[in-house]
């Protein structure tokens, strides 16, 4: 049997394989279709200190091979999260990743704090880079991200770094001029890992309706774009990549690790066929045995060496 | 228990203009399926379209689910191209479907059901089950734009139910919407039985369901057709708003009681 396992940061996953935030829920609504315990590690749906509405309607639209969408954080907060949503997530015994998201650096702290405090987490993932909340702060309500300032990204890293032990995952935005540059930021104020990436800055239009769709691209769209992301970066930073953009099936994924992702994330296929993690991890073991590889990490960054 | 299977087409026919009707052969999904509730079926193995497209159960027989679906874009377009023989990839039971059960004590109400266009795809199933249930409709109202695209008027009469048709252009029953035929007809009603109405369709005719009845203090259930993601409660794309806050068409829906929904 080939070892699929990886270690990101502190994380020791089973095989590389983890789901994207936000498009996975709490894991429990995929209860009846895989089996949860194979997968490497889950990655929540962004949560915030106190309950957050989300945006109004229209929050999902289709496009060419792609999703925009605008959800806008909706959840229950901090509280009920780790009331309601965490003990069925312990109880599958995988890593559980928590993405969180905070309005200024104090709340940031905060959240970490309280997580920090939770044995049931093993990870948090900083979700820097969220493209559907407009800034209170600014006149004339731009989306600003922390992962588009790498002082703010570096900043924000280091002030959490400080608060906690647990593997500490900054997600990262395509909307930048050089996404190297943010990563190397996350690097330098001690993030244990990068996540590439959250979605683009997208529009299109409903005729039927008459209106714009503003929102984040994800889907098979995206993927040359997040893979490209991910070939910079792993040149540029030693620590390891979970590498997200439109992964669709084992092609994708082995792309996606031979060109440095440690290990990787799928979102949006996941809509499409809820049984895609489990595919994939029976392909990339199917994969390196055919192959006789006996071990996966021989094949991330592979396509930098030949 | 949601399962995904990969359902047999062993009919998929045309019955007139837009409207299909396939019927799909599924070991496991058609057990247990509840009125109301939907299957999440992925016509393309391509990306184009990417997602899956979410369709009523118009009817159930034994392992036999069939889908009552009209042509509008591309997904239903590609459905329509099938043949008996290929396989569906299916993802159901989905949603809460309509509650048919009367609370204890509860008398039983007089029950109207209310579709337009392909509106009436989930009540053909609901019919036979409240008929099930001992809760026999008193009427079913069917819209359509014209004479020859009025659905199921054969099923429901088969079923013993009493129809009524509008028509857009009066070329049968009473000439108008669906909804004018349900002021027409609740006015001739006793305002004091208490009224059921389910119904299926845009969410604006749910509003003129609900100002239309206002006297009968109708109780109304509507099956919400909006776009969906998943079609499990993950991505959270589905909301709508009600009185108690967002709520997943998918998930507690897509029956909602129509007086919660602002
Ligand atoms: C719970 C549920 C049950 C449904 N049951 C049935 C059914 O039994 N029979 C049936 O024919 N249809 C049903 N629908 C609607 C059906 O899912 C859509 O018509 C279908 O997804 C359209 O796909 P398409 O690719 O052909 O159209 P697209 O190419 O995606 O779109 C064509 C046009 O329709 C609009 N549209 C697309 N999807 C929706 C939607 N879900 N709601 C409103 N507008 C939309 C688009 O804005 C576009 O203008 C149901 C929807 C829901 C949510
Ligand atoms: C419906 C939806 C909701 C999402 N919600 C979040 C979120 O809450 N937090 C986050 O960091 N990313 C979120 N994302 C971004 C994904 O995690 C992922 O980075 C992106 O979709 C690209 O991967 P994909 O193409 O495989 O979907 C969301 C994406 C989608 C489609």
């Amino acid at each position: 049997m080939p070892n699929l396992s990886v270690n990101v940061g502190k994380l020791r996953l089973k095989n590389p394989l983890t789901v994207a935030s936000g498009v996975f829920g709490w894991g429990e609504e995929f209860k009846d279709l895989i089996d949860l315990k194979k997968i490497g590690a889950i990655t929540t749906k962004t949560i915030t200190l106190k309950p957050k509405e989300g945006n109004p309607q229209p929050r999902i639209f289709e496009t060419a091979s792609g999703l925009l969408n605008s959800i806008g954080l909706e959840n229950p907060g901090l509280d009920i999260f780790v009331k309601e949503k965490l003990s069925f997530l312990k109880e599958i015994r995988i890593p559980v990743i928590v993405s969180i998201w905070a309005n200024d650096l104090e709340e940031f702290v905060e959240l970490t704090k309280r997580l920090n405090r939770i044995r049931d987490i093993d990870g948090i993932e900083l979700n820097l880079s969220c493209p559907n909340i407009k800034s209170s702060k600014t006149k004339d309500q731009r989306v600003r991200l922390i992962a588009q300032d790498p002082k703010a990204t570096k900043r924000t890293v280091k002030a959490i770094r400080r608060v906690t032990s647990k593997a500490l995952i900054a997600k990262l935005s395509p909307n930048v001029t050089d996404i190297t540059e943010l990563a190397e930021s996350a690097e330098d104020a001690g993030a244990d890992a990068v996540s590439l990436i959250n979605t683009f800055f997208g529009l299109a239009m409903d005729w039927e309706k008459q209106t714009l769709i503003t929102g984040g691209l994800s889907g098979p769209a995206i993927k040359p774009l997040a893979l490209r992301a991910v070939y910079e970066v792993y040149k540029s930073v030693e620590i390891p990549i979970i590498g997200t953009g439109g992964i669709m099936n084992t092609t994708d994924a082995l792309e996606f690790i031979m060109c440095g992702a440690t290990a990787i994330g799928i979102g949006t296929a996941n809509l499409v066929n809820p049984k895609i993690t489990i595919e994939v991890i029976d392909g990339l073991r199917n994969y390196l045995k055919n192959r006789k590889i006996a071990d996966i990490k021989e094949l991330i960054g592979s396509f930098h060496h030949s | 228990m949601i399962i995904q299977e990969k359902a047999k087409i062993l009919a998929n026919l045309k019955i007139i203009d837009k409207y299909y009707k396939v019927v799909l052969f599924s070991s496991q999904i058609a057990k247990g399926i509840q009125p109301g509730q939907f299957v999440m079926i992925r016509v393309t193995e391509t990306t184009e379209p990417l997602l899956r497209r979410p369709f009523s159960i118009h009817r159930v027989k034994r392992k036999k689910i069939e889908i009552l679906y009209e042509v509008v874009g591309r997904g239903t377009k590609i459905l329509s191209e099938k043949r008996p023989g290929e396989y569906l990839d299916i993802l159901g039971p989905l949603g809460n479907g309509f509650d048919i059960n009367l609370k204890s004590g509860e008398q039983k109400p007089k029950i109207l059901l209310v579709a337009g266009g392909i509106g009436v795809a989930p009540l053909l199933f609901l019919a036979e089950q409240l008929i099930i249930h001992t809760l026999r409709p008193s009427a079913i109202l069917l819209g359509a734009k014209t004479k020859r695209q009025i659905l199921c008027e054969k099923e429901f009469k088969e079923l013993g139910l009493d129809v009524k048709i509008s028509t857009d252009d009066g070329s049968k029953g009473f000439k108008g919407k669906v909804t004018d035929l349900l002021r027409d007809f609740l006015s001739t009603a006793n305002t004091q039985q208490r009224v059921t109405i389910y119904t299926c369709g845009p969410r604006k005719m749910f509003r003129e369901i609900s100002l239309i009845s206002k006297e009968h203090k109708a109780s109304i259930f509507g099956s919400l057709g909006e776009y969906l993601g998943c079609g499990v409660g993950a991505c959270l794309g589905c909301v709508v708003k009600t009185k108690r806050g967002f709520k997943r068409v998918c998930k507690e829906g897509p029956v909602f009681d129509i007086d919660e929904i602002v």
